[in-house]
């Protein structure tokens, strides 16, 4: 039994919230949408009793995020939280906050797409937050939690991220991770080591004046731009990988899977243990960065990967990519904004995938 | 026996979704019974809205289509511009018109668009949970302001029907409270008579309905009607905000 | 080991409020523990429905497709979730407000008449407490003091009475249950 001393209940929701506040993020600006309405009603709640906190209701997910950029401006810490149809209308303003070099935590709680979908948890978003979203060359670093403490630890981590590399970060939440209660221990956050904020506009006094743009017209000056923002995300792509292995010390099959689709398969594997099935995981924790290398390692002792997704299809194509080939990838998958997978069917899937393997060896 | 009620055609048998004494339920049933009269139904493409109305297209025997949150009046552009003789109305609510959508409301009404706006104003969001809408009066609570709105905090609300009635291109705007027999009647009328503006290229109308949302205004069905008579229509009178075929002394 | 219950009714009988006060006292007692409240459109028709887990080991999944336990306070509540049950598991239910008798043989049913209890003390809204202490008397799970103290992380200082209250309607219900055990 572990200690719960200081332990609380929280939803995932509600930990977004709570992670943020204490990381010192007390300007929040977001647009209500099923399934994360409970971020901006606890932020309503207790921002405007923080002084110097502040909390807009904005008018669309369009003027939030850009409510978001002026505050990132001037330096302070700020996020916005929506689901799947809200981050779509986002993504203009989160290409110009890469471009400005802005930093910000995007929550996103995941829901069943496209178009309006439904409110049902889904994993149907991984291009889009992995892969930029918006217009131009950037990436947003993705973090993906399974638990609700984790949802709060990489709320955190994020706000760390962003400020250090300064930049959007996103958090892929999921209507599920949004919705259930667990304990939450809540940690103070980590601000150690990070770079002044010398670009921030918040007034010229006493100093030249700053500028922030995008519109770089001059001949060559936006390619190196470019070049200075790419060198950023390899520096990203060396650091900032994170994954969780589990059980892969004898593996023969490894499950790749993240977010809630992870912590179900986590079940599965348990219960295919059981029966002498050697099955291990790799669960990445972040999306981008996506933990690639130690995917391509697993290869050098596991000849079969199984990536199990709430979409159909999406983060199998960097485990492809990852494996160039050296193993073989197999799939396993559901459109998300229905129902929720149990470990038992994961389980069958996982056996399956297992002895066809073992038939085809003999 | 001389039937005196009856399920209005283009009704389809479906059940509404709506809560017990919500104004969606009236609202649905009445543009039926317009849309039945002469030759609007084959001539109507209906755009229904991000919000407790979304699911029009179940209940509505006509042609109808989904916007995405707010773009309604755009969507409705360009279909009448594709099919300029067709009858296009949009039915939105106060956040998809007047929060997230009103920039398209605002600049279809501007360019004068042949459409016609249903705009349901109930205060708040009634799909997500009851959060503030930009219609949200003063003092109200809501999820999002459960202090109850300020104007200092949360700034004062908007109200798009008298903004929208300012504009050269905007033929007809009407506000009825949906809380009596009388009162629907007078809903209906000014339907009539924003569809037949339309018909006659007179340019953008809209009918703003003050409607009930028992579920999040936490009052039963029979108190919410008096809160619209008590309350909304204080800060939201009825009437008739701006008929330019009356004022040209032309009407019929 | 996993365990995982429902419960339910309909809105306004305090049903997340008995899922908070079991995963509070759960999580005090060391144990790891989920909450999934119902969500969106199934809450629309006024029911109300959670789903506890608890294990000792960490949660795969906070759904319950055939839970162990199930508690419903009302009809339509009843009539849903008996279905769902495990072969051999236990559905307790408020005798006060449901009628009718389930058709499965495979499982133990309970009536409690949590309403009638409530009124016992003198106010019907804690039906809720009362029915979650005979719950903790019939399934083992939890402690009635765990339970007691959980509470107190549920209600604000100030509303020192209503704590008061409700604390004995857990007790009443774990109480009465167990001497009718006797
Ligand atoms: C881009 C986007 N943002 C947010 C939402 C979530 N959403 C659905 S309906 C709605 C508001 C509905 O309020 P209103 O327009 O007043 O209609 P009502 O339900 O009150 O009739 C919102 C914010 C969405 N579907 N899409
Ligand atoms: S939430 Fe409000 S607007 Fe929506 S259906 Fe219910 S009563 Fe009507
Ligand atoms: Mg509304």
């Amino acid at each position: 039994m572990k200690s719960s001393a200081n332990k609380v209940l929280l939803s995932g929701n509600h930990a977004v919230a709570e992670a943020a506040i204490r990381a010192g993020c007390h300007l929040y600006f977001g647009y209500p949408i099923t399934p994360q309405n409970e971020i901006p009603e606890y932020m309503s709640e207790h921002l405007p009793k923080i002084k110097g906190g502040a909390f807009v209701q904005a008018e669309s997910e369009l003027a939030a995020i850009n409510m978001v950029l002026g505050a990132a401006a001037t330096g302070r810490r700020v996020m916005t939280t929506s689901s799947s149809p809200g981050i779509s209308l986002m993504q203009e303003g989160i290409s110009y906050l890469a471009a400005l070099e802005l930093p910000c935590v995007i929550a996103n709680m995941v829901r069943g797409g496209p178009g309006l979908g439904n409110i049902a948890t889904a994993q149907s978003d991984y291009f889009q937050s992995t892969r930029g979203g918006g217009h131009g060359d950037y990436r947003t670093i993705t973090l993906a939690p399974c638990t609700v403490q984790e949802i709060y630890d990489l709320t955190q981590l994020g706000f760390y991220l962003a400020d250090k590399y300064r930049g959007p970060v996103i958090i892929q939440g999921e209507g599920l991770l949004g919705q259930m209660v667990e304990p939450v221990e809540l940690k103070e956050p980590d601000k150690k080591d990070l770079p002044p904020k010398d670009w921030a506009l918040t007034g010229a006094k006493d100093r030249p004046g700053r500028m922030l743009r995008s519109l770089i017209l001059e001949e060559g000056i936006l390619e190196e731009h470019n070049w200075k923002l790419n060198r950023k995300y390899l520096e990203i792509e060396k650091k900032e990988k994170r994954f969780e292995s589990f059980r892969m010390e004898d593996a023969n099959l490894a499950v790749v899977a993240y977010g809630s689709v992870a912590r179900i398969a986590k079940g599965a594997i348990k219960r295919v243990r059981e029966e002498g099935l050697k099955v291990g995981m790799i669960r990445p924790i972040s999306l981008w960065p996506f933990p690639g290398e130690a995917i391509r390692k697993a290869a050098e002792k596991v000849s079969q990967f199984l990536v199990i997704e709430l979409s159909c299809g999406q983060m199998i194509e960097d485990v492809r990519l990852a494996l160039a080939g050296k193993a073989e990838v197999n799939f396993y998958g559901r459109p998300g904004g229905g129902v929720i997978p149990n470990p038992a069917e994961f389980g069958r899937v996982i056996s399956r995938n297992y002895y066809q393997k073992v038939r085809k060896a003999r | 026996m001389k039937k005196v009620f009856e399920r209005p055609r283009l009704l389809k048998p479906a059940t509404f979704h709506f809560c017990p004494g919500c104004g969606h339920n009236i609202l649905h049933r009445v543009i039926a019974e317009v849309l039945e009269e002469s030759d609007f139904r084959e001539r109507a493409i209906m755009i229904a809205p991000v919000g407790c109305a979304v699911l029009a297209y179940f209940y509505l025997d006509i042609d109808v289509t989904e916007a995405p949150h707010g773009r309604c009046t755009a969507v409705a552009t360009g279909i009448k511009r594709a099919i300029p003789n067709s009858l296009v109305f949009t039915y939105q609510g106060d956040g998809d018109l007047a929060s997230i959508g009103a920039g398209e409301t605002l600049h279809a009404a501007g360019r004068g668009e042949k459409v016609t706006t249903i705009y349901v104003n109930n205060a708040n969001y009634g799909m997500t949970g009851g959060q503030m809408a930009p219609t949200t009066m003063l003092n109200q609570v809501t999820t999002t302001c459960s202090a109850g709105r300020s104007a200092e905090r949360e700034g004062y609300p908007l109200d798009m029907s008298k903004i929208l009635a300012s504009l050269p291109g905007v033929c007809y705007v009407e506000r009825v409270a949906l809380t009596s027999p009388a009162n629907v009647q007078k809903f209906k009328k000014a339907l009539r008579k924003a569809f037949q503006y339309q018909t006659e290229g007179l340019g953008f109308s809209l009918i703003e309905v003050l409607s009930t949302c028992p579920t999040n205004w936490k009052l039963t069905p029979v108190d919410s009607l008096k809160w619209i008579e008590e309350v909304m229509t204080k800060s939201y009178p009825p009437g008739v905000l701006v008929d330019r075929k009356a004022n040209r002394g032309d009407s019929e | 080991m996993l365990t995982k219950m429902v419960f339910s009714g309909f809105g306004g009988q305090g049903i997340m409020m008995m899922g908070y006060a079991l995963a509070n006292a759960v999580m005090k007692d060391g144990h790891e523990v989920t909450l999934l409240p119902a969500y969106g459109a199934e809450v629309r028709g006024g029911s109300a429905n959670c789903t506890i887990a608890i294990s000792d080991d960490e949660i795969a999944s906070p759904v319950a497709s055939a839970p162990e336990f199930i508690v419903v306070m009302s009809t339509p509540a009843f009539l849903r979730f008996q279905n769902h049950i495990k072969s051999g598991g236990m559905l307790i239910l408020n005798s006060s407000l449901i009628e009718g008798e389930t058709i499965r043989e495979d499982i133990k049913v309970i009536p409690v008449p949590a309403g009638k209890w409530a009124l016992e003390l003198g106010d019907l809204r804690v039906a809720n407490f009362v029915m979650l202490g005979a719950f903790a008397r019939l399934t083992g799970l939890v402690a009635l003091k765990s339970l007691e103290e959980a509470l107190v992380s549920l209600f604000p200082a100030r509303k020192a009475k209503l704590l008061e209250l409700n604390q004995r309607a857990l007790r009443f219900g774990y109480q009465t249950i167990e001497k009718e055990e006797k």
